[in-house]
């Protein structure tokens, strides 16, 4: 063997190739998803005022909260500061009424962090999306609190405390346009926001210039809020019209509800959606149907929430069944 | 227009610290360091003893399998030790030391000059057995045996692998801007001794004064072209870079020569042209010597034998505390444990990475963001066999996410946002199924 070296190497790490990796990382993903969510969730509370206010402090310190003592319980490396609880709790405030009494939030974001995310293993290995959880959960709890919205009467003059597809289901079409005025007014209202409904999925613009945000970034495929708002417009055009097939209004069912944050931002969580792109489209386009399946047919106005829950538990089946085309196979 | 595959990754290819700089020739180190083991097959067995005077170029180890390739001596001079040294591959492997006498003395005969348009097929391929040749992008497997089809195969394709992906890496890029003639000749006498028409030299369209200049040295020559390549690892991976020039794709399981390729590398090109030309044997090579560690990055040609510490020393040494010192690329290469290892055959690069050129971070559980599947070459799910990698379920990786496809070209690690060492458990898993094979 050879004599000393004269070369001070210090201590060197021997590991497998590479040798090299690329700036991402967890973390880094989860905050910019959570920046690209800030804009809309701030003009629900300048929407909605301190209610929407709480609740997002009340979610966010929950969910924290609830990820720091289960990891330090758990003597897990302590990594309740890389973003994805915090993203949980903004979801789940963004998904619920701004008028809900202090607990409702508060537990919703302990049963997502608890229940759903660490009883199957933590970030990476639950089934089910987090914040939708919370929600099924508080929709389940308390119905009718989860169903009451704050009234926009200072915006839109004679709107009831029910969303637009609360009064389409219930009192039709002709009714939801009367009260918006025209169908000009109704659109631009769903379009900038100034309705009601649950704080973060009243203004289709901010969570879609978020949800581009992302895509430009590339942490979400197009293909999946694109397919899957395809479908429920594609859908409800053609099943939605009490006049009979072709009659529906696909450019309400579009942009009403939580579709857009659903479609941009639970749809794609990567966690709970096949791994490749083939499978994130029949993911997308399952979840569009369900929803339009429960808006039509179902007893709830909305069905966003329920559909990629559903989807959810067929994830990994559609990750068995659709793979890439391997390298060798074409020929 | 320049080709492409599908997947890929574009790390920053930091080849600026030495793609301007000319190939250097290190003086003959005071003592060389040869293992009788730097190919892939069978190991030689010494055939000199210690207290032999032996001389440049002269056979110090061989062997009568097929798969192997003889070893010389790099230098003239005396074996003062034949034992157990570390070896950049294999860990620890027998050597023979041979202390220089400072003459650098060819052994008789040596160099011959032969016309290689009068020789047959049979004495090129002869010729460049006994020369010793191996791939020396880094796999080592012996040229001969690569240039030997069984004859039920069909070849019409030659391929110079002339890409070089890997980041930091600039001796295939030097060699093609200072020993272009040598190159094209190399090509020729390959694509005689295989019977093939057609020949590509596939480049990375990050160095365009190599496509430049290769071009203009195919100009006269019908069987020869230059396709320019984009740039993105793994553009020279043998399989990526058959589908790029051909449009065919290697079976699963199957060589190259399944679709009628074969695929060389630069350097072997060259040592080609010096085996059958001039009979000499490899005993050096053009290595790049960078990372952020280096204080003057450098592309050398080397003794086999010489080791890492003296070339690094060559290049006035380190200027950094080193992270990684790897042998080849930072994307395929090999860790290194000291810097007592030789250059051996296939030492393309010997680098020196600092913790900021290497930035690992701590492995964290996959999220499934499937980043790797978008960057697979091999259309396989990494993040899948990770996971069964790292739960013990070596079988299933095999039999249901197609294990043994998967090339390690470590894409699927770069792009990964939770950090994990994807290869490692791919490399685990293969070794854990070979082993179970053996078994049984």
């Amino acid at each position: 063997m050879n004599a000393e070296s004269k070369i001070e190497l210090g201590t060197l790490t021997v590991s497998t190739s590479p040798h090299i990796r690329c700036e991402e990382s967890i973390s880094k993903i989860m905050w910019t998803v959570n920046a690209a969510l800030a804009p809309a969730a701030l003009f629900s509370v300048y929407q909605f005022g301190m209610g929407a206010f709480s609740n997002l402090i009340l979610c966010i310190v929950a969910a924290v909260g609830a990820e720091y003592l289960i990891l330090k319980w758990q003597g897990k490396p302590m990594v309740a500061n890389d973003g994805s609880a915090f993203l949980t709790g903004l979801l789940l405030a963004m998904n619920i009424p701004s008028t809900l009494p202090w607990y409702m939030p508060f537990l919703g974001a302990v049963v997502a962090i608890g229940i759903a995310k660490h009883t199957m293993g933590g970030l990476g290995y639950n089934i089910f999306n987090p914040a939708l959880v919370g929600r099924a959960f508080l929709l389940a709890s308390w119905p009718i609190a989860m169903t009451t919205w704050p009234s926009m009467a200072s915006k839109v003059d004679g709107m009831t405390s029910a969303t637009p597809l609360g009064i389409l289901k219930l009192q039709g079409y002709e009714k939801l346009v009367q009260v918006f005025g025209d169908q000009a007014v109704m659109y631009k209202s769903l379009f900038f926001g100034t309705r009601s409904g649950s704080m973060g999925e009243t203004s289709a613009i901010l969570l879609l210039l978020g949800g581009i945000f992302l895509i430009y970034k590339g942490y979400i495929k197009w293909q999946v809020p694109v397919f899957m708002i395809g479908t429920v417009g594609l859908m409800t055009f053609v099943f939605g019209g009490k006049a009979g097939l072709f009659t529906g209004d696909p450019i309400l069912n579009m942009m009403s509800g939580g579709l857009i944050l659903g479609a941009f931002f639970m749809a794609t969580d990567m966690v709970t959606i096949p791994i490749t792109t083939k499978g994130q489209i029949i993911f997308a386009v399952g979840a569009g149907l369900l929803t339009v399946l429960i808006r039509l047919l179902g007893g709830y106005p909305e069905g966003v929430c329920y559909a990629i829950l559903l989807m959810n538990c067929v994830t990994p089946l559609i990750d068995r069944l659709v793979k890439p085309v391997k390298y060798g196979a074409r020929r | 227009m320049v080709k492409s595959f599908r997947g890929g990754v574009h790390p920053d290819d930091r080849k600026r610290f030495t793609a301007a700089k000319a190939i250097e020739t290190m003086p003959v180190p005071d003592k060389v360091i040869i293992p009788v083991r730097q190919h892939i097959g069978a190991p030689c067995a010494p055939i000199v003893k210690v207290g032999d005077l032996v001389k440049k170029g002269q056979v110090i180890a061989e062997t009568q399998a097929f798969v192997a390739s003889p070893i010389h001596a790099s230098t003239s001079g005396k074996v003062v030790e034949i034992a157990d040294y570390p070896h950049p591959v294999f860990g620890c492997c027998s050597a023979i030391v041979i202390e220089s006498d400072g003459q650098d003395e060819w052994a008789e005969g040596l160099p011959l000059t032969r016309d290689w348009r009068t020789m047959d097929s049979a004495a090129i391929k002869n010729a460049i057995r006994q020369a010793g040749l191996v791939g020396m992008g880094g796999a080592t497997f012996p040229t001969h045996v690569k240039m030997s089809p069984p004859p039920e195969k069909k070849l019409d394709t030659f391929i110079l692998n002339a890409a070089e992906c890997e980041p930091y890496l600039t001796a295939d890029h030097r060699v093609m801007l200072e020993q272009t003639d040598r190159i094209i000749t190399g090509i020729l006498i390959a694509m005689k001794a295989l019977g093939v028409k057609e020949g590509y030299i596939g480049i990375e369209d990050n160095k365009p004064d190599a496509i430049e200049a290769m071009r203009k040295a195919v100009d006269n020559i019908v069987e020869l072209s230059v396709v320019p390549l984009k740039t993105k690892y793994p553009q020279g991976a043998e399989k990526t870079l058959i589908y790029v020039i051909t449009g065919k794709e290697v079976p699963s399981g199957g060589l190259p020569m399944d679709v009628g390729v074969v695929v060389q590398n630069v350097g072997t090109a060259v040592a080609i042209a010096n085996a059958v030309e001039k009979g000499l044997p490899l005993i050096e090579r053009v290595t790049t010597v960078t990372g952020g560690c280096i204080t003057e990055p450098k592309n050398l040609l080397l003794r086999i034998g010489t080791t890492f510490e003296q070339a690094i020393l060559f290049c006035n040494g380190l200027k950094e505390q080193p992270a990684k010192l790897i042998m080849g690329g930072p994307m395929m290469g090999m860790a290194q444990s000291t810097v007592n290892v030789p250059i051996i055959k296939g030492t393309s690069g010997i680098l020196v990475l600092s913790a900021k050129d290497v930035n690992h971070g701590e492995e964290r559980p996959c999220i499934r963001c499937g980043r790797c599947v978008d960057a697979c070459p091999m259309g396989l799910i990494p993040s899948m066999l990770s996971i069964l990698g790292e739960r013990g379920k070596f079988q299933e990786a095999k039999a249901e996410y197609d294990l043994l496809d998967c090339v390690e070209c470590g894409s699927c690690v770069y792009v990964c946002p939770a950090k994990r060492n994807i290869v490692h458990y791919i490399k685990l898993s293969k070794a854990q199924n070979a082993a179970m094979a053996a078994k049984k």
